[in-house]
């Protein structure tokens, strides 16, 4: 609990140094004042338009009262200008202990109201709605989504949302004012023509140009270079710079270096700084063996998530160079430049980056596989099961960076098993690099969650050059195998041709969400559970193609935002919930976790409670109904050993496929 | 019919260089220009005639990064011919060009047909390696020599007529042979500086109880 005041000296000395007027007291002040309180605040209260926040009320509502155009369009250009990762670092500096524990706080501000399903009205129009038009949204909505529900319109707020959302549940009295005021905010917002489409996504508070191609030449002093969403920077525990997302690695050694001494500060006080909060920015750090990763984003994920983030980017580094050598390297050189190994591989890295950010399988965490008839996919798996030689471990076909099947060694998989995540890692790899569309690829390859010392050698291939959409990846612990594995390969090559195989998969495309045949709603993201008894089957999701209105980037990005935000607020460690009914700005959004599945729904704003609730069950069904063509429903094993010994277990096996947790629950 | 005679050849250099550039102007005759660096190494095959025989190239096109090095032994081992690239517009690329030629001699097999390529000859007037330097190199080694720009598909096929003709001059239908087999299997056993030293954790995957017996064998 130390952490409160220091929580909140640190943001300010991050403000003074921005130089950026009014707005920001809010975002602080309350701080002290609600983190305490809210490790259990009675999830009670938030009546719909809450929303708004008291708690540091000399300070917050000073600011929100003259909270008119000046106040919001300083706010504007500070989200625009303020963004400077390093200036924010500099001066998180002195108190930088205080940091390690911010995290909870936020969390805690941002999930109180949500415990029960009940509260979900309530909660609805509170929080998320502020996150989402609080921050850039309300310019963005004259048309006043307002009538369906009133709370909506608290959302002038700008910052300050994060704190009154804590704070609403102490005090309401303060709504109404600080209602009006945000009302009177938004119409002389809109008088002066601010208040324009709505088109910039929710979440994304600077706003920056789309990332140019060549960030290597980034000139890491402009703006543009601060205004990107999100900055993610690898550097040696020496200080020296391994990675940066934009810009070269060399122009920012002196901003690594400031990261290395915040870090290496706290470490001398035995304690770990695990991020940063400003206004606009979250700097998460991570720190993994000899290297330290550092997150700083705009993007208003959560906390965990960002560090979800970084640890991939941190395993696809291990995927190339293992654990055990990045350790040995430093060991014996702390200096050393790494970048001399990675070299050629920052694409796969940028590739990984762009795909956190348009990807939700790696927000879930699970495989997404292309959509296929299952006949189609097992006499696939059959043709992999066929072709196999001596240490062939996974047997692996891809399709535009999702599964069409996996076929595995049994005894490989006995005690390990394939996460999501080393898939992910490989699928990046496969999409990073146009290598692989020359011939055939041999390479070694570490999964790190599998293990993260050793190398497998992958041979990858595609088999429909010069198109290169369906890919084959075969992965073998002998690194002399090469030849053995490309003959699987032909071997493979042949039984789909004689199948016509291809073309049946150039056919299997993704599916569109009408085909549930429920009106309102517009996407979906479906992941199943394991069941406890089936460990080893794969975390799959399945969700449709996102259509008009999510057809543009911009939208698409908006809705991937919300989900990311709904994630959050659901797996929030302080505070786990089950259920989340969001009336968002441009869309209603309805999460749902129980014990067998994860679900994330997107309806049209219009629609009700009810009938949202109905379209699930529908939803539902049709999954049900069509599992066997959305998911694998079991891994296919094959046994690259002469002995198949153990038939009884084998049996079990396959026993247990019948029932492998996928909506058994309805 | 023809004879087929299966020639194994090897790329090696400095990242960067050109060599999957090479590779791929003389198998499909293209050039890209924002080719994506190799990973691990990259195997292609073209057959060109030859007389009246018919020369199968079997092309390992490894990636010049240094976190690959360490596996180029296993592709060398088993070539007859090996082709060193550099860029003539880099002098560092002829200096790493140096060290392969002092690797192959000392690991590589015996009778390896080195080819010298200075790659990039298009771009003559930004030249930092003399042809005569390398020319002279090459002879040194009794290595074959030729600057070739994959670019403007200059060279590429002369380079690897070389090549073939020297094979068929030297000794014929060994290495078609040794081709076929991964004979290299056998000596091959160089660590890779970046995995452990201590060996067996490479290959410590999981296969539980009845492990293959190959697999233990590696280190």
């Amino acid at each position: 609990m130390e952490q409160d005041n220091p929580g909140s000296a640190n943001s300010e000395d991050v403000r003074t140094n921005e130089a950026s007027p009014v707005t920001c007291p809010a975002d602080t002040d309350p701080l002290p004042v609600t983190c305490p309180a809210d490790t259990d605040p009675p999830p009670v209260t938030c009546p719909a338009d809450t929303d708004p926040l008291p708690s540091g009320p000399q300070s917050s509502s000073g600011c929100e009262e003259q909270g008119d155009v000046p106040l919001l369009e300083n706010h504007i250009q500070s989200e625009e200008t303020q963004s400077r990762p390093e200036d924010e670092l500099e001066a998180g500096c002195p108190d930088v202990s205080t940091v390690t524990d911010c995290s909870t706080q936020r969390e805690d501000e941002i999930l109180e109201q949500d415990s029960a399903p009940d509260d979900v009205s309530g909660e609805t129009g509170q929080s998320a709605p502020d996150v989402v038009s609080g921050e850039t949204g309300q310019p963005a909505n004259p048309d006043g989504e307002g009538h369906t529900h009133p709370d909506g319109e608290g959302h002038t707020h700008l910052l300050p949302e994060r704190n009154s959302d804590s704070a609403s549940a102490e005090d309401g009295r303060d709504d109404s004012e600080e209602f009006v005021a945000a009302m009177l905010a938004r119409s002389k917002l809109e008088e002066q023509g601010l208040g324009t489409k709505g088109s910039s996504p929710p979440l994304a508070e600077t706003g920056g140009p789309p990332p140019p191609g060549a960030h290597r030449d980034e000139d890491v002093t402009g703006d543009a270079w601060r205004a990107h969403r999100k900055h993610v920077f690898v550097l040696s525990e020496a200080g020296k710079p391994i990675y940066s997302r934009y810009g070269s690695e060399e122009a920012l050694s002196s901003t690594m270096g400031v990261m290395m001494a915040l870090v290496s500060f706290v470490q001398s006080g035995d304690n770990n700084i695990r991020s940063v909060y400003s206004d606009q920015h979250t700097v998460v750090f991570m720190t993994q063996g000899p290297l330290v990763l550092v997150s700083v984003s705009s993007s208003g994920q959560s906390e965990q998530q960002l560090r979800v983030e970084l640890r991939y980017v941190h395993n696809q580094i291990v995927s190339m160079l293992t654990e055990a050598s990045i350790a040995r390297i430093f060991q014996t050189k702390k200096n050393y430049d790494l970048r001399r190994l990675l070299a050629g591989s920052e694409k796969i890295l940028d590739g990984l980056l762009d795909l956190l950010d348009s990807d939700p399988s790696f927000l879930l965490s699970a495989v997404h596989c292309v959509p296929l008839a299952s006949s189609l996919r097992d006499s696939l798996s059959q043709i992999l099961q066929k072709a196999i030689t001596p240490n062939l471990v996974f047997s692996i076909l891809i399709a535009r960076q999702q599964l069409i099947t996996i076929v595995q060694e049994k005894t490989v998989i006995e005690d390990a098993r394939l996460e999501p995540s080393d898939l992910h890692l490989l699928f990046n790899l496969i999409g990073a690099s146009s290598a692989f569309q020359a011939g055939e690829i041999w390479t070694p390859i570490c999964l790190p969650c599998f293990n993260p010392d050793c190398y497998f050698y992958a041979y990858i291939s595609y088999l429909d050059p010069p198109e290169c959409t369906v890919c084959l990846l075969l992965l073998s612990t002998d690194k002399e195998a090469f030849y053995a594995v490309a003959e699987c390969k032909r071997k493979i090559e042949e039984a789909m041709m004689a199948q016509n195989a291809l073309a049946a998969i150039a056919k299997a495309h993704s599916y569109s969400v009408s085909q549930v045949g429920v009106s309102d709603l517009r996407h979906f993201m479906y992941k199943p559970f394991d069941v406890p008894d089936n460990h080893r089957q794969l975390t799959q999701f399945t969700s449709p193609e996102m259509e008009s209105p999510y057809s543009s980037e911009e939208e698409r990005t908006r809705l991937l935002d919300l989900y990311r935000d709904l994630h959050s607020r659901i797996h929030s460690s302080s505070r786990p919930l089950k259920l989340i009914y969001h009336v968002a700005e441009r869309e209603t959004l309805l999460a749902w976790v129980t014990s067998k599945f994860e679900l994330y729904t997107c309806f049209s704003p219009l629609v009700t409670k009810a009938s949202a609730i109905n379209a699930i069950t529908k939803l539902l069904r049709w999954i049900k109904k069509e599992e066997e063509r959305l998911f694998i429903r079991y891994p296919p094993k094959y046994s690259t050993t002469p002995n198949p010994s153990r038939s009884s277990r084998k049996a079990a096996e396959q026993h247990d496929s019948t029932d492998n947790g996928f909506l058994s629950l309805l | 019919m023809a004879i087929i005679r299966e020639l194994k050849v090897c790329l090696l250099g400095d990242t960067g260089v050109g060599k999957s550039s090479i590779v791929c102007r003389f198998v499909q005759d293209h050039f890209d220009h924002s080719i994506s660096p190799t990973i691990g190494a990259s195997f292609l095959t073209k057959t060109v005639p030859c007389g009246n025989e018919l020369h199968k190239f079997l092309i390992w096109d490894t990636a010049g990064q240094e976190r690959f090095h360490s596996l180029a032994p296993m592709y060398y081992r088993g070539s007859a011919a090996a082709v060193i690239v550099y860029d003539i517009t880099k002098l560092d690329s002829f200096q790493t060009l140096k060290k392969w030629v002092k690797e192959l001699k000392e690991h590589g097999p015996e009778n390896i047909v080195v080819a010298i390529a200075g790659n990039k000859n298009d771009l003559g007037d930004i030249r930092e390696v003399p042809m005569k330097e390398a020319k002279d190199f090459a002879e040194s080694i009794a290595a074959i020599f030729i600057e070739t720009s994959a670019r403007n598909a200059v060279n590429v096929e002369e380079l690897f007529q070389k090549i073939s003709e020297c094979l068929a001059a030297s000794r014929p239908p060994r290495h078609a042979f040794l081709s076929k087999l991964p004979e290299y299997n056998k000596q091959c056993r160089q660590i890779p500086p970046l995995e452990n030293p201590e060996g067996d954790s490479n290959e410590s995957f999981k296969l539980t109880r009845q492990a293959p017996p190959s697999s233990r064998r590696c280190c």
